[in-house]
């Protein structure tokens, strides 16, 4: 424990430009507070309780674009029906501005809460270069420095390979993601990549966590060390000293072009994954592609004091926006997942299997799992096996 | 009457010596010169069988074996041996089988040499799906153009402070330039509709950036192929999903090389993708990517299908189209029979079985003469 808080000092005094200059209370109180009390939740060990008012809790919701805000809406929806002691805080922001205000009041609003949910926030790339990705913005200024997804196959979605059941640990903050280019030369422009191994060996340990508390077997690092030896040199490294920590747990490495061949081939041989950030990108989209698609993946991105949940492999969708058609599946699962880490277990299983139940009466697919039905059949279906299971007596 | 006869016995002529020009042109070019580097491990009998295949397929092809190995030239730097390269400065055409590198012998990696002597900045992959060898996707068919030079494995990394490592990725507008405008002539020269550049610009947005204003630039000028732009994660997103969507792919070094592999994965593995280098000055080399697989070097067991498809893009690459046609028929054919198959496809027929056979369809389809 000692040990984490002397990672987390370090890795404050070296990235001084991280949001976190703003400083919270409650992340110094939470570190001693949380201790007393049994957290079984892996992403709880530093995470202060949830803010609860009377009896509810206020979650920042933030629409984004494309997509993003009718199934938001729906989640709503959903919530107001089941009772759910949610109440959502609503921050938009819009892509199309050039200043930052719009996402400092978003992160404030998440710094005050603790949870968010979110769709995609576009990033216009005929801006000048300066304005950064939004989404980029908030994963760094809140320190979410783990995206974890999950992904498994499910029975009611016919896709070419079956029984995969891997969990995605990608970090979250550095790597590729830097976002510090310059041109040096008129012609020549070069992007830094950044590995720390601070954060490296935050996620491993992170990835190791988890492993262990959801009894899995076997982690594999995915890395590009045989090209650049130093960068993912140094994550391999971290990852290694982590794993020795954890004996019960197989550490294998792989380069991440022979990753991405066997995970087309052979997905079945794979456990849990810990990379960083870019390859992250590219493995977390292929095995969302291999279970069935961007609609049927959630994705959480945890960090030290906040996390915000959002679809896995956070798309926009502009061009099924507002066309009643897009999968409502990953929202609301990550909206589950959402509920368990504020500790309300009862919701997030009745909603989360009146879907999955959805998904497997095969005529109420949408159009990206090849089916007919619109998102609205696809709620009010959920809603009907909600209001089947009984209404749930919120606890007090 | 005797107008018209004389008419027809003129064109009859005409045509009698535009052929025997163009006959006399052939012997005149006659064979062409490719050097040959077999390689280590299966290298040497996978290239054997590709010899005898292009031997039975007759084809006007004369080769010049040499061997690449890292030597210390003047001046301390580790190069290929001279007569390699000189060869290959002359043939300009190379088949190369998979090469070693030793780990800690202090020179970079064989394949890392082979690219800075030629300056081979294009990697060329098609991935076709082959008949015969069942994967869960079928109707694979799609091109992977991957700037080979620059990008993330420019190996320019420092270690700015204990603990913390930075990489350089250069992107430069000469190279990406380069890159596209291959890529477009490449899809105008094998009929191919569209070309899709694979990037990250919303997260990158200098570098990917610039490498996009490029393809769109050169887009410009090819307006009969079709240009569009698409983020690396949708990419590998669909392609899992749907692979028959796309044509010809363009990406910066590092996307091309997990996307290649993706592809390869797609249709069975390195064992069956062929491969090519396409350098400045006109020089093209095209191998095999699998490993030496030192565990059965020797033992008449490697598939040599790698190799021949990168042999019959070659030839395609040399304008030698009925040729190529009939191997690659020959080849799949071979596959989808199922009765003549190496360990890997799924058989247990010697690599010399797979090979004769091959050899067999070749000369039937030429009808026997």
């Amino acid at each position: 424990m000692a040990s984490h808080s002397a990672v987390l000092s370090m890795s404050r005094l070296l990235s001084p430009f991280r949001g976190g200059l703003l400083g919270n209370p409650t992340k110094v109180f939470g570190t001693t507070l949380t201790s007393h009390r049994n957290k079984t939740l892996l992403t709880g060990d530093n995470i202060p309780p949830p803010a609860k008012y009377g009896g509810r809790h206020t979650v920042t919701l933030i629409p984004g674009d494309g997509i993003g805000p009718e199934l938001l809406n729906h989640v709503r929806e959903v919530f107001r029906f089941s009772c759910v002691p949610v109440d959502f805080e609503v921050v938009h922001v819009n892509s199309a501005l050039e200043t930052d205000s719009d996402m400092d009041n978003a992160i404030t609003a998440i710094r005050r809460n603790g949870v968010a949910l979110k769709g995609n926030i576009e990033t216009k790339h005929t801006l000048p270069p300066s304005v950064k990705s939004r989404n980029n913005v908030l994963r760094t200024s809140l320190d979410l420095y783990a995206n974890v997804m999950h992904c498994q196959s499910l029975p009611g979605v016919q896709t070419r390979h079956k029984n995969i059941d891997i969990i995605i640990i990608r970090e979250n903050t550095e790597g590729e993601y830097s976002s510090l280019e310059h041109e040096s030369v008129s012609g020549v422009v070069e992007c830094l990549k950044i590995i720390t191994r601070n954060n490296s060996l935050r996620i491993a340990d992170y990835a190791f966590r988890l492993a262990r508390e959801k009894g899995r077997r076997r982690v594999t690092a995915v890395h590009k060390a045989n090209i650049m030896k130093l960068g993912d040199g140094l994550f391999l490294q971290c990852c290694r000293e982590v794993a020795s920590g954890y004996p019960e747990i197989t550490f294998d490495s792989m380069i991440v072009d022979n990753t991405t061949m066997q995970l087309v081939s052979k997905p079945q041989q794979f456990d849990v994954m810990v990379m960083p950030n870019l390859y992250g990108n590219v493995v977390s989209n292929v095995c969302a592609g291999l279970v069935g698609g961007p609609g049927l993946v959630p994705g959480a991105n945890y960090g030290q004091a906040y996390a915000v949940f959002e679809t896995a492999t956070r798309n926009t969708g502009k061009s099924i926006a507002d066309k009643n058609i897009a999968n409502p599946t990953a929202m609301l699962l990550a909206s589950c997942m959402m509920l368990d880490h504020l500790q309300l277990y009862d919701y997030a299983s009745l909603i989360r299997n009146a879907v999955l139940t959805t998904m497997n009466e095969t005529r109420l697919h949408t159009a990206d799992l090849g089916g007919q039905g619109t998102t609205s059949e696809v709620v009010q279906s959920i809603m009907r096996i909600i209001q089947s299971k009984g209404q749930l007596i919120s606890e007090f | 009457m005797a107008g018209s006869l004389w008419r027809s016995t003129l064109s009859q002529v005409v045509g009698w010596v535009r052929r025997s020009s163009i006959q006399s042109s052939v012997s005149r070019r006659g064979m062409q010169t490719v050097t040959l580097i077999p390689g280590d491990g299966i290298g040497p009998e996978i290239s054997a069988a590709v010899i005898k295949i292009f031997e039975a397929a007759k084809v006007p092809v004369k080769w010049e074996e040499r061997n690449v190995t890292a030597i210390k030239g003047p001046g301390g730097r580790w190069m290929i041996p001279p007569d390699a390269k000189e060869s290959m400065d002359r043939s300009k055409i190379g088949l190369k089988g998979p090469l070693k590198t030793p780990i800690a012998a202090g020179h970079p990696s064989m394949n890392l040499l082979l690219r800075k002597t030629f300056d081979l900045y294009a990697n060329v992959r098609p991935c076709i799906s082959i008949e015969g060898y069942k994967t869960p996707y079928t109707d694979v068919d799609l091109v992977t153009i991957r700037e080979n030079t620059e990008g993330e494995y420019s190996g320019i990394e420092h270690v700015i402070v204990d603990g913390v490592v930075q990489s350089i990725k250069l992107i430069t507008e000469k190279a990406s330039k380069r890159i596209a405008e291959y890529a477009f002539e490449y899809a105008r020269n094998n009929q191919r509709n569209s070309v899709t550049a694979v990037h990250k610009a919303n997260i990158m947005r200098m570098s990917d950036g610039l490498f996009l204003r490029k393809c769109r630039e050169v887009a410009e000028n090819f307006k009969d192929i079709k240009f569009t732009e698409m983020y690396l994660d949708t990419v590998c997103l669909n392609m899992v999903q749907d692979p028959t969507q796309f044509d010809v792919l363009v990406m910066p070094n590092l996307y091309g090389d997990i996307l290649s592999d993706l592809c390869a994965g797609l249709i069975g593995g390195l064992g069956v993708t062929p491969s090519g280098n396409i350098g400045a000055n006109g020089v093209a080399i095209f191998e095999s990517v699998h490993g030496t697989a030192p565990d059965i070097a020797g033992l008449d067991l490697a598939n040599p299908t790698a190799l021949l498809l990168s042999a019959v893009m070659m030839l395609r690459h040399m304008g030698l189209h009925p040729h190529a046609d009939k191997i690659q028929t020959a080849c799949f054919d071979t596959i989808r029979d199922k009765k003549f198959l190496t360990k890997d496809l799924g058989g247990n027929a010697k690599c010399s079985e797979f090979t004769s056979e091959i050899c067999r369809r070749v000369q039937d389809l030429d009808g026997g003469h």
